[in-house]
This record gives structure tokens, sequence and C-alpha cells, in this order.
């Protein structure tokens, strides 16, 4: 089944309300070798300006991802995970994710581009805190493969 | 961070050492659990030439090399990158990645820093740019 075209512009409800939770933040930023004081020292990230420990800026991933899965749930969207490799990766940030946001996020796809037998997906997640104001903007593009016919 | 940036100007660099541990904590920590990047069999499988490091680790990393010059990870306006190639972690030996931060262009309070990315000599991201407030 190929990548459904109809996807595009589809209105998808905002994901749960994610908790950045402290711990996360600093089991994340050692995941990643960053090293930085703001993502571990609640001290030094107030010293910056922060409520509470900064996450380092790819963390927005795992908030996209929520909505990466819901593009897969989609009964007819074509897209199986076993062909999909992640082409491009974008963020578009407001301010950096504090432990203690409640993020939610919105999925859009933008486009859906045809090449030979695979088809470019790019989808938006636009995540927004409890008060509603714009956070991050995460772009994926993702490679779709054909798969069997 | 220097006031004084030019085009060209290394802000920072380092090497960072991967190795299947630090696959298994970054998928935990992120909570990606494709098995091709932990299992030699399922990337075996699927036609990879071994288990292969998160896209999203190594663009993690990458920008991590520009903070302590940044100061503030809250100056970063934009990142983006592309994955061109991937980088194998051998199970006895890992994977040494390889960041190089460049400026790549300075305007009015913004600039542009080039993240080269290399495994073996060979890039593995393309376009990793961050846009980052410097004033």
């Amino acid at each position: 089944m190929p990548v459904n075209p109809e996807l595009v512009g589809r209105e998808f409800p905002p994901t749960a309300p994610y908790l950045v939770g402290r711990e996360k933040v600093r089991e994340f930023a050692r995941a990643v070798f960053a090293e930085s004081p703001q993502h571990f020292d609640p001290a030094a990230a107030q010293a910056l300006g922060y409520a509470d420990v900064v996450a380092p800026p790819t963390f927005a991933m795992v908030i996209q991802d929520l909505t990466l899965q819901q593009l897969l749930a989609e009964p007819d969207s074509g897209i199986e995970l076993s062909r999909v490799l992640h082409a491009e990766q974008r963020f578009r940030y407001t301010r950096p994710i504090v432990a203690g946001d409640e993020l939610t996020a919105r999925l859009s796809v933008t486009a859906i581009r045809a090449m030979g037998g695979n088809a470019m997906v790019t989808s938006d997640a636009e995540i927004t805190d409890a008060e509603g104001a714009h956070v991050v903007t995460a772009t994926s593009i993702l490679l779709v493969g054909e798969g069997e016919k | 961070m220097s006031a004084q940036l030019t085009v060209g100007d290394v802000v920072a660099e380092r090497t960072v050492h991967l190795t299947r541990e630090s696959l298994v904590r970054y998928a935990g920590a992120s909570g990606d659990f494709n098995p091709i990047h932990y299992r030699d069999d399922v990337a075996a499988a699927v036609g990879l030439p071994g288990v292969l490091a998160h896209g999203m680790l190594t663009m993690g990393l990458a920008v991590g090399t520009i903070e302590s010059w940044l100061g503030d990870t809250g100056r970063i306006l934009e990142y983006g990158v592309r994955f061109t190639k991937p980088v194998v972690v051998d199970p006895e030996t890992g994977a040494d990645v390889t960041v190089v931060a460049k400026a790549g262009a300075v305007d009015e309070g913004t600039a542009r820093i080039d993240l080269t990315v290399s495994c073996d000599g060979v890039n593995v991201l393309v376009k990793a740019q961050v846009r980052v407030r410097v004033d």
C-alpha cells in the first residue's frame, strides 16, 4: 500500500500531556553526552533564569515521537515502521524545554513527495506548554519504502 | 562565548566514543527501542552492516559539542540535520564520532554554526546547522 496522500491536511487530536521530570532530563542529558550543569543542577539552571533543569535541544523528539506514533496508527496511512528511514530532522525553538513543563503536541503532515517507489513524508509536531504557548516545532522527514505490492 | 565571531572560526570540537552501552542508554532515555540499535541478528536480517547508533543520538551529541561555548542552550533558535550515513557500533571496539563546530554565517545578533560530524573519516550528517542567538 503506498503512502496515503490524503494524510496531508488531516486533523489529529493533541497528544496527551507529557510532564517533563527532572530525572528524565538528567537521564536524557547523560544519554546524549550533554555535559552542561544547566541539565543537571537546578541552581545552575536558575542562575540562567529557568525554573528547573533544562532539557537538551533534541529532547523535543521524545514529545514528537508521540505524534509519529499517531501517524503510524492511522489504519489507512500506508506507512509501516519497518519500511521507514529517518531522513531529516529539524527543530525551531521559542524556548527550551524545562523540567516541570506539561507539553502537548499537535501533528500535521505537511508534504508527501513521491520519489521513485518511495515517498518522503514531512510532518510537524507543534509542541505547546500548559498555557498553550509555543515551545518548539519539531519537523521530521521520513523516507518510506514502497514495500510489497 | 566570544563576542568577536568570524566566519570560519572553530568554536568547539570533540570526539565521543560510542559503545553498545551508549545505544542501550539512549534507547532507554528516548524510548526508541528499534532493535536495529541493539540486536546484531535483527540488523543483519534487514541488510544493515551492523548495529547502528540512533540518528537522534548522533544529532543530540553533535549539538552538545557547542554547549559550553554557548553558555546556555536557550540560545539555540533552530537546529536541523540530514542523516546520510549510518554510524556502525562494533560490539567490541565501538565507534568514534567526531564533531567540529564552525561559524558558517554571522549576522546581527545571530550566527549559524555548521557542524561537521564524521565517523571513520566519513560524514554521517549533512547540513547539520544550528542557528543561535549571540547578542
